[in-house]
């Protein structure tokens, strides 16, 4: 955020991030206090809706995330040892996890739509009201979630490219730490997402 | 190095005239721009007010159906606390003043300050197009409670969309001003010999970021529930509206806090000076403003007594609202203590910190009969809540932003307006604001429902009473701010008009780019009068 | 332009976090098969919460950071956590 000024300030820019996460912290959260009230009321339901959901898609996914976290983790190691070449490989190997996991969800969503299952659909609408609350939760919560794979993977590649360039490097790499850190957020959404929506079987 | 002084106000880069405004990144022009705007959807807002109250002034339908009276106050609440008390304060005095009081050239980060501006444009943009656009403005109130909001035909989904946006600026900027205090604060200027305006901003910047996300992700639920039928909140799909409602006063209620903190810490500002005098108690101020961001965190059930909570909820609620108050008098108390054996002026900015006293002590107590569940029955949903709310957002934080604006106005234009005429309008508007809302809280107590366009005829005196303090409201309010504009021709203003002692009186006026031609390196507190 | 003096996390270093945590996952999915009725719950999200403390404090890097920001960070989680805990005040309460 602070990029090119003359004063530029490291911690701040970090600290920035971190209230950044702070806000999608609580984004997510209320998305999690819905989830929990609707469950309290349907518990049945939930646990019968849920077999419904590829739970070996989801564990897949969770794997991809980590290792794509601990790649660009990794990335920040290697930028600090002045290794640019080994940060950007690190990077595109977070990119290609994001590209992964994306394309494993539009197979999943594929499924369901091709059962007539999405909001709005006539078979959604039809469904017991645990059932059909359990599906809304599903798709919006996973639907978000995409959505910051995407502002994420937008981000990460702007890294990249300025690993390319030059831009970051051994001294100013605060870009590619904040993206990091991003990035770091949308796994750690996941990783409370995949059990509270696959693994309640 | 000696620098020549240039004003903020002379264009000295490459862009002239309105563009020199529009790709400024300097927090005192976007202050600028903040404050045009928010004084437009203020007139706005306000004149959606005195239609209603026209409406009002007798019983049955004078030239308002019910229907468009429901669109009436649902768009001026929508515009007075999203796009006017909401952002205020913070955006205008938080970005003008918050770097100068704290010995820093800008905040941290000054093109992403310019850009919550952006963003709180296009959100104000989208709302005007709510109002105009096919359906019809939107008729649910400010509030959008489910199911209603779910199923009504006008144009909700813009309205809530523009709400969405508008919060992402008050994010934006609370991230802008929690990094700038954090790391920007002068050499030698500890967090205990920080001004207690910086520190009331630091804690509402807290609030803006941390509560501001949940309505943004109740707003998106209940556009999904509109467009999806998702079924969170309509009870004929499976949902559940009381949860609405927590999500929905999760973030609301510390909103009011976001709202009236930068307003004690203005008049915490304006009473030292005026009294000449250094502010009593201190650090209790400042850690007071921390205590009601915290526990204003948890007290949002006393908006949803009669909703259908379970009594452990009421119960709970009741008394953490009562606890929230406490740092509210101590503030009070502190304010007091301050003017006492202080040598105290009257001018303008004093007026209205005296009469911002009166207002919010009035608007706080019924607050506190509102807290209490067995009285809370009786008068919720009343024009008794329209009262207190009126008399704490309008008589607070409304009364502390013309205190602000008559305190700083020298400061930020050069210019002196004048203090007869400031003085007369004063004396109007607070006469005004008591003849319009203080019988609300009598026929509120009779049983005047809230929202309603039509009343029995009991209800007439008090509502037209009301109705012309509305007007007299309105002319104080007109000469106020016509006083301010003339007063941009008037006297040049000197740099310490006030003797006061923070920083900002300390630099010229208006004044220059970079408000320091040396970051000064702080020794003492900030209320050094002696 | 400073950063941090500290000494740089080694690549094997987070080698090992990926495999704790691809162990934790492991566990989690073992856990929730047997059923052990509401039990399933608690520890799936228990461990997701070890699992998520530990993505902070190395991923994301906080153990080494100032004490400010590892008292933002829990303070952040521990309101979030109040809120919840407050709705249900309300739901279990009916």
């Amino acid at each position: 955020m602070s990029g090119k000024e003359l004063h530029s300030d490291a911690e701040g820019a970090k600290l920035g991030m971190w209230i950044f996460i702070f806000t999608e912290i609580l984004l997510f959260g209320g998305l999690f206090i819905v989830y929990s009230v609707m469950r309290s009321k349907y518990p049945l339901e939930f646990h019968g809706a849920a077999t419904f959901l590829n739970a070996i898609l989801g564990a897949t996914n969770t794997v991809i995330l980590l290792a794509s976290s601990a790649a660009v983790a990794m990335s920040l190691t290697a930028i600090q040892k002045n290794d640019s070449k080994l940060a950007g490989r690190l990077v595109l190997i977070t990119i290609a996890c994001a590209l992964i996991f994306l394309v494993n969800k539009y197979f999943e969503w594929g499924a369901k739509f091709h059962h007539g299952l999405y909001p709005g659909s006539d078979v959604m609408l039809e469904l017991s009201r645990g059932y059909l609350l359990f599906f809304s939760l599903y798709f919006f919560m996973t639907g978000l979630h995409a959505l910051h794979i995407i502002i994420g993977l937008t981000i990460l590649v702007v890294v990249y490219f300025k690993i390319r360039s030059g831009e970051i490097n051994q001294k100013r790499f605060v870009l590619l730490e904040n993206g990091a850190l991003y990035w770091h957020l949308v796994d750690l959404i996941w990783i409370f997402l995949f059990p509270l929506l696959y693994l309640i079987t | 190095m000696e620098q020549k002084y240039v004003s903020y106000l002379e264009n000295t880069g490459k862009w002239k005239g309105i563009m020199a405004w529009l790709t400024s990144t300097d927090h005192k022009r976007i202050a600028l721009m903040y404050l045009f705007s928010i004084m437009v959807f203020f007139i706005v807002g306000g004149l959606l007010g005195e239609v209603m109250r026209t409406e009002l002034f007798e019983p049955g339908q004078q030239f308002i159906s019910a229907k468009t009276y429901n669109a009436l106050f649902t768009v001026h609440g929508i515009i007075m606390i999203f796009m006017v008390v909401i952002p205020g304060l913070s955006a205008i005095f938080g970005n003008f003043f918050l770097p100068i009081m704290i010995g820093a050239k800008d905040v941290a980060f000054p093109r992403l300050n310019l850009f919550s501006w952006y963003i709180f444009m296009a959100g104000s943009l989208i709302a005007v197009y709510s109002l105009a656009a096919r359906n019809g403005p939107p008729d649910t109130g400010w509030t959008f409670y489910a199911p209603y909001s779910t199923q009504s035909s006008s144009n909700v989904i813009p309205a809530i969309t523009a709400a969405f946006v508008l919060g992402f600026s008050s994010i934006l900027t609370g991230l802008n001003f929690i990094v700038t205090i954090h790391r920007m604060r002068a050499p030698g200027m500890t967090w205990f010999k920080m001004p207690l305006f910086p520190w009331s901003v630091y804690a509402t910047a807290w609030i803006q970021v941390l509560a501001t996300p949940i309505i943004g992700i109740t707003l998106l639920m209940l556009i999904a529930e509109r467009i999806f039928k998702i079924g969170f909140f309509d009870p004929a799909l499976g949902g559940d509206p009381i949860l609405y409602q927590h999500l929905f006063w999760t973030y609301s209620h510390p909103a009011v806090y976001i709202m009236i903190l930068p307003a004690m810490g203005v008049i915490t500002e304006i009473i030292p000076t005026f009294c000449q005098k250094k502010i009593f108690g201190y650090k209790a101020i400042a850690l007071s403003s921390l205590a009601i961001a915290f526990v204003g965190y948890f007290v949002w059930g006393h908006h949803m007594f009669t909703s259908g909570m379970s009594n452990t909820a009421q119960w709970f609620f009741s008394f953490l609202t009562f606890i929230v108050a406490v740092p509210s008098a101590i503030k009070v108390f502190n304010w007091v203590a301050t003017m006492y054996k202080g040598s105290i002026s009257l001018t303008p900015p004093f007026l209205y910190a005296l009469a911002f006293i009166f207002l919010f002590m009035i608007g706080g107590l019924t607050g506190l009969s509102l807290g209490a569940l067995a009285t809370n029955i009786y008068v919720h949903d009343t024009s008794y809540v329209v009262a207190h709310f009126h008399y704490i957002i309008f008589g607070g934080m409304g009364f502390a932003f013309f205190a602000a604006i008559h305190y700083w106005y020298p400061k930020m234009f050069g210019r002196m307006y004048n203090f007869r005429v400031a003085n007369i309008a004063w004396l109007i508007n607070f006469i005004g604001f008591n003849l319009l809302y203080f019988p609300q809280f009598v026929i509120g107590m009779e049983g005047m429902p809230r929202r309603y366009f039509d009343y029995l005829p009991q209800f007439t005196a008090g509502h037209q009473v009301s109705t012309i303090g509305g007007y007299i409201l309105g002319v104080g309010l007109f000469i106020m701010i016509y006083n301010l504009f003339k007063g941009r021709k008037g006297p040049i203003a000197p740099a310490n008009p006030w003797k006061g002692k923070t920083l900002e009186w300390q630099i010229p006026s208006p004044p220059p780019v970079e408000n320091f031609e040396e970051i000064p390196v702080i020794t003492h507190g900030p209320y050094d009068y002696e | 332009m400073e950063e941090k003096e500290h000494k740089l996390f080694p690549y094997e270093g987070y080698g090992k976090i990926l495999i704790i945590l691809l162990l934790l996952t492991t566990v989690t999915i073992s856990v929730t098969s047997i059923d052990l009725a509401w039990w399933s719950v608690v520890i799936a999200l228990l461990i997701a919460c070890v699992k998520g403390g530990i993505v902070i404090m190395y991923f994301m890097h906080l153990k080494f950071e100032n004490t400010l920001l590892k008292v933002l960070v829990f303070g952040v989680i521990g309101l979030f956590a109040a809120v919840l805990i407050i709705t249900f005040i309300d739901y279990l309460n009916r």
